[in-house]
């Protein structure tokens, strides 16, 4: 089971980075927990200043930019 | 990994589209204008020095140039930014003093992406670094105010040289801003949970970019950026097409020229509930410029317009105490209001 984190305050940005997220699982179709962080206190914990930031199992893949759910689904074979 | 190749589908290579994109760009560049008339004076007929004629001409020669420059420049420097993620400048800043650390923050303010959204974890990056409070403040004022699309619309529709204006206008309002904001020792307006981060962090996460990622990251988001703007540059190039056109110089000078003296505070104020919204108003403004209004109070209302953001300064309240905003907005105003001054003073 992997858990996808989608690190961000809750705007425009950060939701879009959630839909690709949850079209990259289906895609990719494995089983994965897809977790908002909005708390700026964790967020910053990952080293994350710019966000949308992407974070599975605990590795940031992405920060300040919203990759498709293309993108996404091969990290998640990864 | 079958499924997901087919899925994402057999596509040309990522070096012709950008040759074809940047041969249509070139081509649409040179035949605009010319399009442009062509299609006022001889397909609609409109006769040459008309109110109408000006205002159509006006209108058809904008919309396609503001959005040709929008996409080739917005894209261009979408790509540059992504070489300067926040990361890379907090590094760059840390140990700066202030005014080495001011100027170097304004500058990389220019060109480090920046929205509303992230202005929270930037600030709590920036600090808990031990990057001073006035060096975070001169990117915090700079970073919104120089932004691209201003740039693009002021470069498109005014040409360079005001544009260049504005950014040594705005770096200075950035520079003198952070230097006043780290004079007044302002740290205890700083919510404590902040200072209890700090040292704490330590490493920033840096990942790595391919070109391909960069080049598709900076289309997207041009592209999506346009398609927001799009609607508001309408009706701004639109007013402005009827200001052209229509509205008498004397009307412009008598509200927004030297005659008045408190033109420069005024548009100051309208500019307020206008945040942000560079794409809607520029258009105005350039019709007003050419109507009469003097350049100082014009660039008093663009720096504004950008700098004076409502929803900037309610999300940073998360981080910062309503005193510390105040003074912010304030130091920012003044700053604004300085350069009309100044601008109107010593240009004729």
């Amino acid at each position: 089971m992997k858990k996808i984190e989608v690190l961000g305050p809750g705007c425009a940005n950060c939701r879009r980075l959630e839909a690709n997220a949850r079209q990259a699982v289906a895609m990719a179709a494995v089983d994965a927990e897809i977790v908002k962080v909005e708390d700026y206190r964790s967020i910053i914990a990952y080293g994350v200043m710019s966000t949308p930031a992407l974070v599975i199992d605990g590795k940031v893949m992405s920060a300040g930019r919203i990759p498709s759910p293309g993108d996404i689904a091969e990290w998640l074979f990864a | 990994m079958t499924a997901l190749s087919l899925a994402r589908g057999r596509r040309p290579s990522l070096p012709m589209i950008v040759t074809v994109s940047v041969i249509a760009w070139l081509i649409a560049w040179f035949a605009e204008t010319p399009l442009a008339d062509w299609l006022s004076y001889e397909v609609l007929g409109l006769e040459r020095g008309s109110h109408l004629g000006g205002a159509v001409d006006f209108f058809l020669a904008d919309v396609p140039k503001v959005l040709l420059l929008l996409l080739g420049i917005v894209t261009v420097v979408t790509l540059i930014r992504s070489y300067f993620p926040p990361e890379r400048v907090r590094a760059a800043l840390v140990g700066r003093g202030t005014l080495a650390g001011s100027a170097a923050s304004a500058a990389f303010g220019i060109v480090t992406p920046f929205c509303s959204c992230s202005a929270v974890p930037l600030f709590i990056g920036f600090v808990e670094a031990g990057i001073p409070l006035g060096v975070t403040f001169a990117f915090l004022i700079s970073s919104p105010m120089v932004n691209e699309v201003a740039l693009v619309l002021l470069w498109g529709l005014f040409g360079p040289e005001i544009a260049l204006v504005y950014v040594a206008a705005g770096l200075t309002v950035a520079i003198t801003g952070g230097l006043a904001i780290g004079a007044l020792h302002l740290e205890r307006y700083v919510e404590p949970y902040v200072w209890e981060l700090q040292g704490r962090g330590g490493q920033m996460t840096e990942v790595r970019l391919t070109w391909s990622d960069r080049i598709t990251d900076a289309w997207r988001y041009t592209v999506d950026l346009v398609h927001r703007i799009t609607p508001y540059l309408l009706i701004g190039i639109g007013i402005g097409a009827l200001i052209h056109g229509y509205a008498p110089t004397e009307l412009v000078a008598a509200i927004g020229g030297r005659s008045n003296p408190f033109a420069v505070p005024l548009v100051v104020l309208i500019a307020i509930p206008l945040y942000s919204n560079a794409a809607g108003t520029i258009p105005i403004v350039q019709a007003l410029l050419g109507k009469g209004m003097p350049l100082g109070t014009t660039l008093a209302f663009m720096m504004a317009i950008t700098a004076i953001s409502l929803p900037e300064f309610i999300i940073l309240r998360r981080v910062i105490k309503p005193q510390l905003i105040a003074i912010f907005a304030t130091v920012v105003t003044i700053g604004i209001l300085c350069i009309g001054y100044l601008f109107n003073a010593i240009i004729p």
